[in-house]
């Protein structure tokens, strides 16, 4: 668990590299949000169940499978980019071999997917458990409150989290939502709702865990707010000083989630500096070859432009003249 | 062979589609117990199970969103939208989700579900009953938009729309649920999705049109063969993906078209027929191109006097051609 997190932040910051280097036009990142979601994705069976990501679960999808490589293959929009061959802006995760489904920028909308998902999962008795996450300014949207409804009615095997880090861009949670937590909302959809120190990655995964086996079993969804420190600007493009005073930004950066996962591991005899300095050594050799062979790989080809709109066994035939139904 | 409604010939085809597949679900407000505000989905309930006949919560975002993650998760979605009215709340999980997966995966999700909806004007359905919102899901790539108007294509193109690898928007005009009864052949059968059909030979100009407009069309070209003009008239009957090569070769042999449409006259579906038209067929036209649409006030008022007007008619549509075959 420690090392994905270490992972995701050396990948974090070598996104915001290659932005600030202009070889990336657009970065969106997580940084502290890593034990979170570790800890989200950890209890899963990495094959069979499903993450339905949003634009900051880069540590949720390092852990469901996706490489370092194939995250930068993203941020550089490169073709053999797994999660849309350079169609979406960096952020947009999706891979069917690892279920993880493709996402849009407009928030909330994956929440009703994962409540179907799962429904499907409970009709075809398959066992699978689908894992949602957002953040807490998503939780404003219409659809959120859709899928909750939808799944509690139908106590779909979902587990609904929510990264709050208090801000949807700039504006704060208090101008965002009248309770004090967003896991108080669960009681209106007829299920429990956890808030959890999502910077306390053990405590974090045993509420995770307590809510995905509840799933498997038949017990129907869980919402879990996990509190986070968004660390970043909400993207490159964007000044979080603007609109964050210095204080709130130092009060985030003493919570961020590494060195105090790594406190605890030092204090349970698990880490020492030698083993914490290999790691952080690791990632960043992981990242620098990664970064290597993202950077080699070829822009996708603009004779590609038009597939897959539709369904086409022979995708290489143009869109503009998709009237490939006949009409003789 | 048995003579149906059309909404007796929906209702078939979704009955076969169920018990030739487990994979296939019916989901919707009403579409169980009461068997849908129309009866489209009557008995389907006490055949295929509350699990596989859904009633949902009244939220039409939900509905298209969850049938958007039943499609991704092996299954096939058949979602009822009461009105095309209440397809709103809805838009972008249609628009910015459902059309644009399997591109913004580059191919790797599919998309296969159908969104079943009533539209058009009918008898006193009025503002929030009656809107044709073929212009706002035709524009968008992606999705395949149908609009059957007999119940033969009614029962085929849903089977086809079924069994299709993309979402499809299937428009079911209020009008023909229960005016219309036709031969429908028991079993299975597709009307593909794409082809125009050629619904009356002619050659003094080309209508072209769909829905309900299809019928009266039919009826105005029978008003004029009288006075010795002949109609040509195509049914458009899938909106995107567009036959065109059936437009053009109307109109190269009559060399002249009317478009006929419900939808409001302004940027309407009959807009891009015209604009095809211009671009590729200007050297057969003998005359402009007209659209004989809806007028541009927002859907069919209520008061029956207002209603009349409002709908384009047989008479309506009999003086255009008169008005464009003397041209």
């Amino acid at each position: 668990m420690y090392y994905y997190m270490i992972l995701a932040r050396v990948l974090d910051e070598r996104m915001w590299q290659l932005q600030r280097a202009g070889r990336a036009r657009f970065v969106v990142s997580a940084p502290g949000h890593e034990g979170a979601q570790v800890a989200m994705v950890w209890p899963l069976d990495r094959e069979r169940d499903w993450l339905v990501p949003y634009y900051r679960s880069l540590a949720a999808c390092l852990v469901k499978g996706l490489s370092p490589t194939e995250i930068l293959l993203s941020v550089l929009a490169k073709a053999p980019d797994p999660s849309s061959g350079g169609r979406q802006m960096p952020g947009h995760y999706g891979s069917p071999r690892l279920r993880i489904l493709s996402g849009s920028s407009t928030v909330g909308t994956q929440y009703p997917h994962a409540a179907g998902i799962a429904y499907a999962a409970k009709l075809r008795r398959t066992g699978e458990v689908v894992v949602v996450s957002i953040g807490e300014g998503g939780t404003s949207e219409g659809d959120w409150h859709e899928a909750l409804n939808f799944a509690g009615v139908h106590r779909v095997p979902c587990v609904f989290c929510v990264e709050n880090n208090r801000y949807a861009i700039s504006v704060p949670v208090r101008k965002q939502m009248p309770v004090e937590s967003v896991a108080v909302r669960a009681a209106g959809y007829g299920m429990p709702g956890v808030s959890v120190d999502g910077c306390d990655v053990l405590e974090a995964y045993r509420v995770m865990k307590e809510a995905c086996d509840r799933a498997r079993e038949g017990e129907g969804p869980t919402l879990v707010e996990f509190r986070v420190e968004r660390l970043s600007p909400h993207s490159s493009e964007d000044q979080q000083e603007r609109y964050r005073s210095p204080e709130d930004l130092e009060a985030a950066r003493r919570r961020d989630p590494i060195p105090a996962f790594g406190s605890y591991l030092r204090s349970v005899g698990l880490l020492d500096d030698a083993r914490d300095q290999a790691l952080w050594a690791r990632a960043r050799r992981e990242v620098d070859e990664a970064t290597e062979d993202a950077e080699q790989a070829p822009d996708p080809d603009p004779a590609t432009l038009t597939r897959h709109v539709y369904h086409d066994p022979d995708p290489d035939r143009p869109v503009d003249s998709v009237y490939w139904f006949g009409g003789e | 062979m048995p003579e149906l409604r059309y909404l007796d010939a929906l209702n078939r085809a979704l009955h076969e589609e169920m018990a030739r597949d487990e994979r296939v679900v019916v989901l919707g407000e009403d579409v169980g117990a009461k068997g849908g505000v129309f009866g489209v989905t009557a008995g389907l309930l006490e055949r295929f199970g509350e699990e596989r006949v859904i009633d949902t919560p009244l939220a039409e975002s939900a509905i298209v969103g969850c049938a958007i993650g039943m499609a991704v998760n092996g299954l096939v979605p058949i979602a009822e939208i009461q009105f095309a009215d209440f397809l709103h709340p809805a838009f972008d999980q249609i628009v910015s989700e459902a059309a644009r997966l399997r591109y913004r995966s580059n191919g790797a999700f599919g998309c296969p579900l159908v969104i079943r909806v009533p539209y058009g004007g009918a008898h006193g359905t009025a503002l929030y009953h009656s809107q044709c919102v073929e212009a706002f899901y035709a524009h968008v790539p992606g999705l395949k938009v149908v609009a059957p108007s007999t119940p033969y294509d009614a029962k085929g193109m849903l089977k086809a729309a079924v069994r299709d690898p993309d979402p499809v928007l299937f428009l079911e005009h209020k009008r023909l649920y229960r005016l219309l009864r036709e031969e429908v052949p028991e079993g299975d059968y597709e009307v593909p999705i794409g082809p125009a059909v050629l619904r009356r030979s002619g050659k003094d100009l080309s209508v072209f049109t769909y829905g309900w407009m299809l019928h009266e069309t039919l009826r105005a070209a029978e008003m004029v063969r009288g006075e010795g003009v002949e109609v040509e008239v195509v049914e458009i009957r899938t909106l995107r993906p567009l036959d065109k090569a059936t437009i053009l070769r109307s109109v190269a042999k009559t060399n002249k078209a009317l478009v006929v449409y419900e939808d409001n006259r302004f940027c309407g579906y009959g807009a891009e027929i015209a604009a095809l038209l211009a671009e590729e067929a200007f050297e057969d036209l003998d005359g402009p191109v007209v659209r004989l649409g809806g007028p541009d006030v927002p859907a069919v008022p209520f008061a029956r006097s207002l209603e009349e007007r409002w709908m384009p008619d047989a008479e309506r549509i009999a003086e255009a051609i008169r008005r464009l075959a003397w041209y």
